[in-house]
């Protein structure tokens, strides 16, 4: 019985680190149906924006809201120079463009960077808790996941802007007609994201050490996560990361072996998409004809 | 009549040196009187990049050869491609080098599941597939292959390093084994298998493997743990042998560690898991890693330090893939000087079979390269090492793993 | 007629290039002439039938390594292994198909490339080992030429490929223009409008994914006999990625796409070699985007709006 608490307690550890990066997703696909695979290696590129700032001598946290900022300009940028002009154009050339960026920030990072392992410094400093299974880094990174999601869940369920940023995902021509810039909803939606995916590389990293490689293994979890718990429900893909976690260190462990942990991902996200495809928390939305 | 048989016959005594010349020269394909061309793959792009630093090394390695003069007058012309680490691709890029580009020898070329793919192709061929960069121990089959041969110790002679040492300090062990999942880390469970013998199945209470894509490792800590094991073998690379030192601390396990030589650099990774906490952990290895103290005013890493400062000064000297591929070159030096004039493929294939006792300056002393025409494991030797903390303490004779 | 006339001009070229080519060309041309195939298949799912595969990676490998185990293992002739392959990837295929039918665009596409990220684990995983091979993967004999030809065996691989892609393109050609054509692109452009009409959409969607799967599973059992090696490392998820690149820079819902495409990606990386081997992938990602930005219907859909925008000849 030890064992299973443990590894529900390291499935709880891991489970953050998808939740963080689930919610970048999910920001993402609120501001623009669509969905980025390049977020994972932006959100390692923003890491090592932040490493090399903090490397310079910059205290931690300024250089966390530096690095926060420097990722929402390159997020907007992208959107506004590389994306907005296939508005037209066939979904697929977005696609094209996503795994290009892909490509592009994986390669660069490494050639800019270097491929050997960095360590990469968390603010929750100090000894083991809860037996060893838990550090202070797992427990202040959880925190500053629930902040960033209540940040988020907040501006869209409150403001006007998030009101707007929604409208304008789903129907931008209705929405520029109630004077909505949708051009402008498009790269705040993407600056947005690309902070959070910064937030989440940066607590993530201390934990699986930096290198360029860092985010390739989480993202399809994320995306799992994200589906899990409904990709238009910023607390669902929360909950759905940390439900990830949780079922593939325990599958792992006790009931597939790690030797087909990715198979039971792929299984999970067909089974949920079958029975409930709007996530465990989304509204399913029933179109009549 | 008589004066065109004379002609005839002064023409052909003219032709015969270029005559001969020709014939000499199609029997040293790739090879002119100015330069020897050496094919390479590796991978530049895609999730093994890292390993390109290898070919990198060996494109800074010729030039400063070429720079001093080259080999017997001649200037190598290293041409290395980009598999991505991609078998399909590894094939076209190493036709493209055999037959387009017309190499005397591929050098160093990268991965095993890489090189698999090209390992019959090189033989039908009969070109020189020379100190394959993979630790698999099918390039020793030189029977079969009699075109191909590797350089480092394989993973596998590893393994039975390991076992050797288990059995002789921890007999009534019970070992946990983390193993990547694939040839790398299945090599080590096989050589822990030649090593314990029929005690493997007792001895060895878990097997826990992890995929390069996994984001950590903990699942796996935690299982080993609660098997009860106080023994840990950990064939990881370096971000999850880093990742697995740091665990086990956490977790307040304290079984004999024993690591992999791919992952022990104190800079990428020691100092990341915590340097105190990976106190006690043993490795062996066959090469010095430049954060060591203990070669901080070694005469051949100074060598190796001076060649970096020189011709790549923007590289990152942590990554221990230079100083491996520093190694290599250095044999692959050495072969090509034994061939003397006659560059050959069959007499460059005789001489990477005829390598005795060559040291790089960048192999731990004890550690050395030697080949022999049924002998095709060209370094055999491992010396053991402990962290105490602050650096590794080499301890112990240097031990041989399975020979031929 | 005139696609036709020019699919017969493009087959004569690649006979004759046999003859002229060097043999490590030939390769080359026969690693398009399978990714050719391969994005085919990709094509009449994704371009086709608006349902996005970031899978299809797996089809290729499963017809690769059928072809693999039958010739290694049970010593079936190459030829006969195709037949086999494209049984098994179209059913394959069509139980995929199944639950995409609930999954649309984004879902569809994070569950396809869940498939392709999954395929390497499952074709190391010990309970198949005994048949795949394992990491250590399984060596595939090249054919000779049969018949006693005087060709060699690059020459002879590289016509057998020619041969397959031009019957498939053929077949896919015909396919896509006739009535299941049109009901495939309805589907795609308006599902609930094609059901009023009466096309049963779920079948068109599974029998269409199924017929993708077998094409471009043809196409992986080719790469096996043509490689002459298969491993889990020939087919990670880059595999499935670089398929769809193929795609949408070829051109997504055309029958010449996939050629256009199949070239992009066997030689542009080569060509950003060149350019930096520090940062391959940089030069790769930028010149992907810049055809995004240049083409975005594709290459084949360029030149398409190229030729409609020919003014019609005067009388």
């Amino acid at each position: 019985m030890d064992g299973f608490l443990h590894q529900l307690l390291a499935g709880i550890a891991s489970g953050g680190i998808y939740a963080s990066v689930a919610l970048a997703l999910v920001m993402i696909f609120q501001a623009t149906h669509h969905v980025n695979f390049a977020q994972g290696e932006m959100a390692m590129f923003s890491t090592y924006i932040a490493l090399v700032l903090i490397q310079a001598g910059v205290p931690y946290w300024v250089a966390f809201a530096i690095t926060v900022a420097v990722s929402f300009v390159m997020g907007a940028v992208i959107q506004r120079v590389l994306l907005t002009p296939l508005a037209g154009s066939p979904v697929l050339a977005s696609v094209g463009v996503f795994i290009g960026l892909l490509l592009i920030f994986n390669s660069a990072a490494g050639w800019l960077f270097g491929y050997t392992l960095k360590q990469f410094p968390t603010p929750f400093d100090g000894p083991p808790v809860m037996g060893g299974f838990v550090t202070p880094h797992d427990l202040g990174a959880f925190v500053v996941t629930l902040v960033v999601l209540t940040a988020v869940w907040a501006f869209f369920r409150f403001t006007t802007l998030g009101l707007a940023m929604r409208a304008a995902a789903y129907n931008p021509s209705s929405s520029r007609l109630m004077g909505i810039r949708v051009g402008a909803m498009l790269a705040l939606g993407w600056g947005l994201a690309a902070s959070i995916g910064a937030i989440a590389g940066m607590m993530v990293a201390p934990v699986v050490f930096l290198d360029p490689n860092m985010m390739s293994g989480v993202l399809l979890y994320a995306f799992a996560g994200a589906l899990l718990g409904g990709i238009a429900n910023p607390l669902g893909a929360v909950v759905g990361g940390f439900a990830i976690g949780i079922i593939e260190n325990l599958a792992g462990a006790y009931l597939v072996g790690n030797e087909l942990k990715l198979t039971l991902a792929l299984v999970i996200i067909v089974a949920v998409l079958m029975v409930k495809p709007a996530g465990i928390f989304g509204r399913t939305i029933v179109s009549r004809v | 009549m008589f004066r065109r048989t004379l002609l005839t016959t002064a023409g052909a005594a003219l032709a015969a040196p270029a005559l001969l010349r020709s014939a000499w020269a199609a029997d040293m394909p790739g090879v002119t009187k100015d330069e020897i061309k050496i094919g390479n793959t590796d991978a530049y792009s895609g999730p093994a990049s890292a390993y390109g630093a290898i070919g990198r090394g060996h494109v800074a390695f010729f030039k400063r050869l070429n720079d001093q003069g080259g080999i017997g007058g001649r200037k190598i012309n290293f041409i290395t491609y980009d598999d991505g680490y991609s078998p399909p691709k590894t094939v076209e890029q190493t036709r493209r080098l055999v037959e387009q580009d017309g190499v005397a020898f591929t050098f160093n070329a990268l991965g095993t599941p890489t090189q698999s793919a090209v390992h019959r192709y090189m033989n039908q061929k009969k070109v020189p597939q020379v100190f394959v960069s993979s630790g698999a121990d099918k390039w020793s089959q030189t029977k079969e292959f009699p075109w191909t041969i590797g350089w480092q110790p394989s993973y596998r002679t590893e393994g039975q390093i390991y076992a050797k040492y288990i059995l002789a300090n921890k007999p009534d062990g019970k070992i946990a084994v983390l193993f990547q999942n694939d040839d790398f880390g299945k090599d080590y469970l096989i050589g822990l298998k030649d090593g314990l013998g029929d005690k493997f199945d007792k001895m060895v209470i878990n097997q826990s493997s992890y995929e390069v894509t996994d984001p950590t490792i903990d699942s796996q800590a935690v299982a080993m743990k609660s098997s009860g094991a106080d023994v840990l073998v950990s064939a990881a690379t370096p971000k999850f042998a880093a990742q697995i030192i740091r665990k086990i601390y956490e977790l307040d396990w304290k079984p004999l560690h024993l690591l992999t030589d791919v992952s022990i650099s104190v800079n990428a990774v020691i100092n990341p898991a915590g340097p105190e906490r990976a106190t006690g952990l043993i490795a062996a290895s066959y090469y010095k890693d430049n954060s060591d103290p203990q070669w901080k005013d070694d005469p051949g890493m100074n060598e190796w330090r001076d060649f970096m400062k020189q011709y790549l000064p923007d590289a990152e000297l942590s990554d221990s893939n230079y100083v491996f591929a520093y190694g290599v070159a250095t044999t692959c030096v050495q072969m090509l000087k034994q061939c003397g004039a006659d560059l050959s493929r069959e007499n460059i294939m005789a001489q990477a079979k005829n390598l005795e006792r060559h040291q790089p300056p960048t192999l731990i002393p004890g550690c050395y390269v030697s080949t022999g025409p049924t002998n095709a494991h060209p370094i055999r030797h491992m010396q053991l090492q402990r962290w105490n903390g602050k650096r590794w303490e080499l301890f112990g004779d240097v031990i041989e793993g399975a020979g031929a | 007629m005139r696609d036709t006339l020019i699919g017969l001009v493009v087959v004569i070229i690649a006979v004759s290039l046999a003859f002229v080519a060097s043999d490590y060309r030939l390769f080359q041309l026969t690693t398009v002439a399978i990714y050719a195939i391969a994005i085919l298949g990709l094509a009449l799912v994704t371009g086709y039938n608006g349902q996005i595969s970031l899978g299809h990676g797996a089809f290729y490998a499963v017809g690769a390594y059928v072809t693999a185990i039958l010739t290694s293992m049970y010593d079936v002739p190459y030829w006969a292994t195709l037949p086999v392959s494209a049984v098994v990837c179209a059913a394959i295929g069509f139980l995929v198909g199944l639950p995409a039918l609930r999954l649309g665009g984004l879902y569809l596409a994070l569950t396809t490339f869940a498939l392709a990220v999954a395929t390497p684990q499952l074709l190391k995983h010990k309970a198949l080992e005994h048949w795949t091979g394992g990491v250590q993967g399984i060596v595939v004999d090249k054919p000779d030429a049969p018949f006693g030809l005087p060709i060699n065996a690059d020459q002879w691989v590289y016509l057998f490929s020619i041969a397959v892609a031009a019957v498939l393109f053929a077949l896919a050609g015909n396919l896509v223009r006739g009535r299941i054509g049109r009901a495939m692109r309805a589907v795609r452009d308006n599902a609930l409008a094609a059901e009023a009409t009466g096309i049963d959409v779920a079948l068109f969607k599974t029998r269409t994914f199924a017929v993708s799967a077998l094409v471009t599973g043809i196409a992986g059992s080719l790469s096996a006999i043509v490689v002459g090696f298969v491993s889990p490392d020939s087919f990670t998820v880059f595999l499935s990625i670089t398929l769809f690149t193929g795609l949408v820079v070829g051109g997504a819902a055309t029958i010449a796409g996939p050629i256009f495409g199949a070239m992009f990606i066997t030689f542009l990386p080569n060509l950003a070699e060149q350019v930096s081997k520090a940062a391959p992938g940089v030069i790769y990602g930028v010149l992907l985007i810049a055809f995004m930005f240049l083409l975005p219907a594709g290459v084949a859909g360029g030149l398409n709006r190229l030729h409609r925008r020919r003014p019609a000849p005067q009388p």
